[in-house]
């Protein structure tokens, strides 16, 4: 074991050095990489059509079989277009803004489960070459923390690619974006933080091991609020309809990369679908088992498929997720961006911290052997306390109103 | 390969500080500090502090420092500034005083600490120890410092509130 390298793959931990380990990690990366970009490729077809058919239109139909290969065909005219720099713009940090959008959206595949065998208790590990592996490509001590900040990375390239372009509608969007993004990752942190109470452990793949049946699924056993909260946040994180103030073409004209062109403008582009796949798998991977099998009457359907069945059951419940963007997109009008803030703030922040400590006093509860009495004694208190704080929390937004009004405001 | 590790993080650390200072433009001097954090949270990892080294990512260059570029877009002060005029005349000597000062104290807590930072049992990583012990050590064993500071938050918020929002009622009164 080589002194700083974080114990993040129990490959790397083999003690004879040969190719195994090296080609295990390789496939691994070479994977993830074939995945990351094809996936996207497929998203945006994906989306494209499913809105072309509620909208009653037919979509891309043209390049390859069902128009499959429209985005190949997209990409490749991007490629080859003129890339422009604005006179006004700083050169340099236009330059780097799209790398900071694109890598953190390709790294979050690294600590996501792809698969692998969690039926009947295993911890997930699988063997390749004789050498004893995840099937995914790093299970870092932080686990899901890489994922928070990637995301906070992530916002740098939006917000120096609008400052950078030298222009304004560019900064309004990217100051929009950013503080949606910040406004909106407190909400999905909290969530976050009840599932990692609940599972007791910040791995992704203990994550995924600690949802064994449905009725363990987090989806159920933090109570149904965190998922939905975490489901708005990440809509909001993501920029994606109808939280996509920050592309408003109709006051923006194209939002934060409006200046950028050609291949530059693709790495965003890739960047944004990709985020929607790999946080899909997230929220699958927290809240659904991620390729832990649902079983039917008893029957695990996908059996079948042998060692894929894991990865089969994580594709199923991320294709349910993408359908939900797509459909959230073809149905849902844009906020207002005090409709926004007033979700983001007033009402998602309060009820996931709200939840969060209800949950954990359970928890302590828990921990303690409590009694049935005693357990419903704590129930109550905690109640007790979090309507006390939302009757306080109430009459402040009263007296704030009244305060703004008797100020002329005309909301 | 930890030496190479902490060569190049430290490399990271200095070439984002002097950025801080010698860039003109704010805004690449965030960047500049964006680059001395990251340094500090590889340092952070190689040490096996990897929930000091995500905490210090997501909130120092996830929150602080975008925090610091917001204010300099909003306020638009992203063009360079005239060092030549000076606000406050006393400000840079002092600051050269303080500075030597502050850089003095430091080495010799680190000279003198040699002994006692060599004696501190290591802390083992293995998957969740590392939050584990922090949590204990932060909730349990300096409970109180923690609430003071979670008040001095409140305080500072609060104070932030009351300064910048003078209603229209205390203008009319005056």
């Amino acid at each position: 074991m080589i002194g700083v390298v974080p114990r993040i793959d129990p490959v790397l931990e083999t003690e004879n050095w040969w190719w195994q380990p090296l080609a295990v990690v390789g496939l691994k990366v070479l994977v993830i990489f074939i995945i990351g970009l094809v996936g996207t490729m497929f998203m945006v077809w994906f989306e494209r059509k499913i809105v072309a058919g509620m909208q009653n239109r037919v979509g891309p139909n043209k390049a390859g079989p069902f128009g499959l290969l429209q985005t190949l065909a997209d990409g490749t005219k991007l490629f080859f277009k003129e890339d422009l720099i604005p006179d006004r713009a700083d050169r340099m940090v236009f330059r780097i803004a799209p790398f900071l959008a694109f890598v953190p959206a390709f790294l979050v595949w690294a600590v996501i489960p792809l698969g692998g065998d969690f039926t009947n208790g295993n911890d997930g590990t699988v063997t390749w070459f004789g050498e004893t592996t995840r099937v995914q490509l790093a299970d870092p001590p932080i686990g899901v923390l890489l994922v928070l900040a990637l995301s906070s990375i992530a916002v740098y390239g939006v917000m120096l690619a609008g400052w950078s372009s030298g222009s304004k509608y560019p900064l309004l969007g990217s100051v929009r974006a950013s503080a949606q993004m910040i406004s909106y990752e407190a909400a999905l942190g909290l969530s976050l933080a009840t599932v990692l109470m609940t599972a007791g452990t910040l791995s992704t793949s203990g994550i995924v091991a600690n949802q064994s049946s449905i009725t363990n699924w987090h989806l159920l056993s933090t109570g149904v609020v965190p998922f939905v909260i975490f489901l708005i946040a990440m809509t909001a994180e993501l920029n994606r309809p109808p939280f996509d103030l920050v592309e408003a073409e109709q006051e923006l004209v194209g939002g934060f990369h409006t200046e950028y062109s050609s291949i530059r403008f693709a790495l965003f582009f890739l960047a944004e679908f990709m985020n929607v796949i790999s946080m899909s798998a997230l929220l699958v991977t927290l809240f659904l088992g991620g390729p832990q099998p649902l079983y039917l009457g008893g029957v695990d359907v996908l059996a079948f498929l042998g060692p894929f069945g894991g990865t089969a059951w994580l594709l199923v419940k991320v294709f349910i997720f993408l359908y939900v963007y797509v459909w959230f997109r073809a149905t849902l009008p844009r906020l207002r961006y005090d409709q926004l803030m007033n979700l983001g703030w007033k009402v998602l922040i309060p009820v996931a911290l709200g939840w969060f400590l209800l949950l954990a006093v359970l928890q302590v509860g828990r921990d303690r052997n409590m009694s049935q009495t005693g357990y419903v004694v704590l129930v109550g208190i905690g109640i007790g306390v979090l309507v006390l704080c939302y009757l306080l929390f109430q009459a402040a937004l009263i007296v704030a109103r009244r305060n703004r009004e008797s100020e002329g405001a005309a909301y | 390969m930890e030496l190479l590790v902490f060569v190049l993080a430290t490399a990271m650390v200095i070439a984002g500080a002097i950025g801080v200072i010698a860039y003109r433009n704010p805004v690449h001097a965030a960047l500049g500090l964006v680059l001395t954090l990251f340094g500090v949270a590889v340092h952070f990892v190689a040490m096996e502090a990897h929930f000091l080294a995500a905490v210090q990512v997501i909130v120092y260059a996830g929150a602080i420092v975008v925090l610091f570029l917001f204010v300099i877009m909003l306020l638009g002060v992203d063009r360079a500034e005239d060092l030549d005029v000076e606000p406050f005349k006393v400000q840079r000597p002092l600051a050269v005083i303080i500075g030597v000062a502050v850089s003095g104290l430091v080495i010799a807590a680190v000279v003198r600490g040699r002994s006692t930072l060599g004696s501190l049992q290591e802390v083992t990583a293995e998957g969740d120890d590392n939050i584990r012990s922090l949590a204990r050590n932060l909730y349990s064993d300096h409970v109180l410092a923690f609430e003071l500071t979670s008040v001095l938050l409140i305080v500072a918020v609060v104070g932030t509130v009351v300064l910048t929002r003078r209603s229209r009622r205390s203008e009319v009164a005056e």
